[in-house]
């Protein structure tokens, strides 16, 4: 019964996505206003010649700063399991 | 359980090399592809290559846990102190200070393709030594404590 | 077909990762599916921002002023770094799991409730 349900709706995840896939064209894209205005400008403000850089660090640094907090927290998150892990397994063998 | 002598000698030479390329790729971050994070994982991959050629006791008796957990939180405050300096001097939060100006790096650059310089940038470079720091630090505790449990499921 | 072609690659791994997460019983192999479903989601941002004949947007050395758009690369930088984080969460959780149950299975965690 669940294998009958799983599969009906991968069918159905393939055929709206499908749809989807079709109806963009590859190559030329809409709406680029601000990469135009990044390109054009980001070599004399910024003073640097890496476009992606200056939009990574400059343009939009407050992303930036969001996803080093993000891979802060899981790195205390994987010290703080292994840490338990390791004192059950000391007081197992004493 | 140690490797032969030959992987070690290999390891210890692949080693240097490795973390060369790595910060080549941190500091050149504002002229070639590159920048902080990947520069920091191709650094802890080399830490990741000696903790596989010798074996786990002896390295951990080599690199303390508590001085690459300082070292990522050393990397995370530079990275804010940097852009909260900003609004020290009167605009706003992340304002680029040193482009275009006199000081540490503050060139200018010419419009069009261009043989790059590496004195150019303002507060880039600063942020990449930052980011390449943080990332070094949080893959490398990733690393040693997810293979501490390799000896230990043997005999139990 | 052929000038759609990173957009039909989108929908293969998209339904690949699906099905790996409907289907297998084992923890481990859902959560590789999940990685899959990550990896497809990145293609898609980056296919999304070509432009026919263009370059990458370096000014350094560069051969030709036609760029390909650089806000979507920026984006996928930030996506790839939240994906690792979350595979290295997910790998340490299925430790716990084994050292409390004693099986990775789904079904037989499911009965064992202590």
């Amino acid at each position: 019964m669940r294998k009958v349900l799983s599969i009906i709706v991968i069918i159905l995840f393939g055929v709206f996505l499908s749809l989807l896939a079709i109806d963009l064209t590859f190559g030329v894209p809409e709406n680029t206003g601000m990469d135009d205005y990044f390109i054009k400008n980001g070599q004399e403000q910024i003073a640097t010649n890496n476009i992606v850089t200056t939009v990574v660090f400059d343009y939009r640094g407050f992303d930036t700063l969001g996803e080093s907090t993000v891979l802060f927290t899981a790195v205390i998150g994987v010290a703080l399991i292994y840490r338990d892990l390791r004192k059950e397994d000391v007081d197992e063998n004493e | 359980m140690r490797m032969s002598k030959i992987v070690r000698f290999s390891a210890d030479m692949l080693f240097a090399a490795i973390m060369i390329f790595g910060f080549y790729i941190i500091m050149h971050g504002h002229l070639t592809p590159g920048g902080g994070f990947q520069g920091g994982a191709v650094v802890a991959t080399g830490a990741a290559l000696v903790t596989v050629a010798y074996s786990y006791e002896e390295v951990l008796g080599m690199i303390k846990k508590t001085g690459l957990m300082l070292q990522e939180s050393i990397g995370l405050v530079m990275f804010a102190g940097v852009a909260l300096i900003a609004l020290g001097l009167g605009t706003t939060f992340f304002f680029n200070y040193l482009a275009n100006s006199g000081s540490l790096f503050g060139m200018s650059v010419p419009y069009g393709p261009n043989p790059g310089e590496l004195n150019t940038g303002g507060v880039l470079p600063l942020m990449n030594i930052a980011v390449g720091i943080e990332v070094w630090g949080g893959l490398a505790i990733v690393i040693l404590y997810m293979l501490s449990g390799i000896g230990k499921t043997k005999e139990g | 077909m052929f000038w759609n072609l990173p957009y039909i690659a989108v929908v293969l791994l998209s339904m690949i990762g699906i099905a790996t997460i409907l289907l297998k019983r084992n923890l481990i192999k859902i959560f590789l599916g999940v990685s899959i479903l990550t990896s497809a989601v990145n293609l898609f941002i980056i296919a999304l921002g070509y432009r026919e004949g263009g370059i990458a947007p370096i000014y350094t050395n560069a051969v030709s002023e036609k760029m390909v758009m650089a806000t979507p690369q920026a984006l996928t930088l930030t996506s790839i770094v939240i994906g690792v984080a979350t595979s290295a969460l997910m790998l340490s959780f299925a430790v716990i799991i084994y050292k409390t149950y004693g099986t990775v299975n789904v079904d037989e965690i499911k009965e064992l409730k202590e």
